[in-house]
């Protein structure tokens, strides 16, 4: 199997164990998420698997009022607009995600810099059924 | 400090477009045929196409837009130019951008004397649904898209960092919309060549047609603070900030500079060229503008000698009205933080001090993606001739920069072009 679609199995099935994977370089200290073989700070391929505490800050956010047809299979339109955004790990990488538990009627009152927690969803029935990362204010 | 280490000049000798817009009749083929009918007619001293020795043409995704793959070859023959080369180049929306610079790259080797650059994007095939789908696969598929991103949703996140912050009002991209559909009203190749005032007034003229209720928007800022007439789509970015799904071609040839005047008597010269790269949305150093567009710039301005007021107009990657502020940062027209205000103030408008995007932007010119970047230079061929009608620019405008971006900022490329006495 490719190693990239490794790295992503790797990921998403930690998830559904409520971790939060990514490396650690041994040379610089750098964290990635997700898990990568190459440190993008000092190209050092000793990178060591990381669990992330899963705290975090909002960085970047957007609320979704025309969704892509994953999350319209969700439920989600117009009327029912979800949020995503980007958050920034108490660790220093940042990762997109769901953001949920945010008032999306009123997008003016989420504020960047709001402290975030991990948490994970499921979208899709049966065995199309996944586990997606997202993220909650603490 | 010029740093140029081609081996030798590389020239642009004509510049065409299709109309763009929507045109369920029309295939790439069709809207490529059109554009270089439009670029034989620019080439004043007469196209000899034995002349062009291959064809690099930017593509986003024919694949899933038409159902066809490897369309370079199918173009090019369809214009009756087999059997050079044809090469296709995939890039997002920044596809014809890197086809450019990519086609002067072959010439400055030596390897050709004269290359088609072309550009084509049929998207209005599909329903909206599945062009959301088809763009999407520009992004990081496996770690973005599952966050429930949309294009207009990554340009809106960025919005939001740079609204943070620079304590922007989302108020203030609206004035980059206004500013692209004045310009796209001059424009009779511009997929809505109609003001933001012009498209109001026509609502109000079909509400009283229809007997319904007048609305009472006194001018574009309140037609735009109007969530019925200006909708949100990935809020901040409403409706007017999102850049249109868009049917067009484009086709540029360039030819090494000592053959130049073999072609035209008035070619205009690519000086500058500069490419950058960058990580996913995530992965990036800053969410408020975009490193790959200041690397790919700086390398275009050393390349060229030149510094950012030498530019006597830019068109650049106004995909979302926001794009278009971090782009003026970025080629550093303005300091960070500054291109909302610049637009607010007008100083981005064709009397503004840095006008940008003439031609009317991606906004209002329309946006089929892989012929955006080649489209781009279209503009600039015309305002460096002085042929640009109404939206002409004064002054004999002589230095003109291109700004492309692929998906929402892994690829820049910004190419320089001037015209000589």
């Amino acid at each position: 199997m490719d190693e990239s679609v490794t790295i992503c199995k790797d990921f998403y099935d930690a998830l559904a164990q409520d971790r939060l994977p990514g490396s650690h370089c041994q040379k610089c200290g750098e964290f990635t998420i997700p898990t990568k073989q190459f440190c993008p700070n000092c190209h050092s391929d000793q990178m060591d698997t990381f669990d992330f505490s899963g705290k975090g800050k909002l960085v970047a956010f957007t609320v979704i009022y025309v969704p892509p047809i994953m999350m319209a299979e969700a439920g989600y339109d117009s009327k029912n607009p979800y949020c995503s955004g980007i958050v920034e790990l108490e660790e220093g990488p940042r990762i997109s995600a769901q953001i949920i538990d945010v008032d999306v009627k009123r997008p003016e009152n989420i504020h960047i810099g709001s402290p975030m927690m991990m948490t994970t969803i499921t979208r899709g029935e049966e065995e199309k059924q996944r586990t997606y990362l997202a993220f909650k204010p603490i | 400090m010029r740093k140029n280490k081609w081996s030798r000049g590389v020239a642009v000798v004509g510049a065409g477009m299709s109309k763009f817009g929507a045109f369920p009749e029309k295939t790439s083929r069709d809207l490529f045929a059109e554009a270089f009918l439009d670029l034989r007619e620019s080439v004043n001293k007469g196209l000899d196409p034995k002349r062009i020795e291959a064809l690099y043409l930017g593509n986003f995704t024919s694949d899933l837009f038409e159902r066809q793959s490897h369309l370079a070859p199918i173009l090019a023959s369809w214009i009756g130019l087999s059997p050079i080369a044809a090469i296709r180049i995939e890039d997002a929306c920044a596809s014809s951008g890197v086809a450019l610079r990519q086609a002067a790259l072959a010439i400055a080797s030596g390897e050709y004397d004269s290359v088609l650059v072309g550009g084509v994007e049929k998207m209005t095939d599909l329903p909206i649904a599945e062009v959301t789908e088809a763009l999407a696969i520009a992004a990081d598929t496996l770690f973005e898209i599952p966050a429930g991103f949309t294009f207009p949703g990554f340009y809106a996140a960025m919005a939001t960092a740079y609204m943070a912050e620079y304590q922007a009002p989302k108020e203030a991209f609206y004035h980059v919309g206004i500013k692209n559909h004045k310009n796209g009203a001059l424009n009779d190749k511009a997929q809505f060549n109609k003001t933001i005032l012009q498209i109001m007034e026509a609502k109000k003229h079909r509400a009283e047609q229809k007997g319904q209720p007048i609305p009472d928007w006194k001018n574009e800022l309140e037609f735009l603070s109007d969530p019925k007439a200006n909708p949100c789509i990935a809020w901040p970015m409403a409706l007017f900030d999102c850049s249109p799904v868009s049917d067009g071609a484009a086709a540029v040839l360039l030819v090494a500079e000592e053959f130049a005047h073999d072609f035209n008597d008035e070619p205009i010269f690519l000086i500058g060229s500069g490419q950058a790269s960058d990580g996913a949305l995530p992965d990036r150093a800053t969410l408020s503008s975009i490193p790959a567009a200041q690397k790919a710039a700086q390398h275009a301005y050393e390349m060229a000698g030149l510094s950012v007021n030498d530019i006597d107009l830019a068109e650049v990657h106004d995909c979302f009205t926001i794009a278009e502020i971090m782009a003026i940062e970025d080629l550093g027209f303005f300091p960070q933080g500054e291109g909302w205000k610049a637009a607010l103030e007008g100083k981005t408008a064709r009397d503004g001090e840095h006008p940008i995007n003439t031609s009317g932007g991606l906004k209002s010119k329309g946006h089929p993606v892989g012929a955006s970047g080649a489209a781009q230079v279209i503009e600039i061929w015309k305002q460096l001739h002085g042929k640009a009608g109404d939206r002409q620019l004064p002054n004999n405008p002589r230095i003109g920069l291109t700004h492309n971006v692929g998906g929402s900022g892994q690829t820049c490329v910004v190419n320089i072009f001037e015209r000589r006495e």
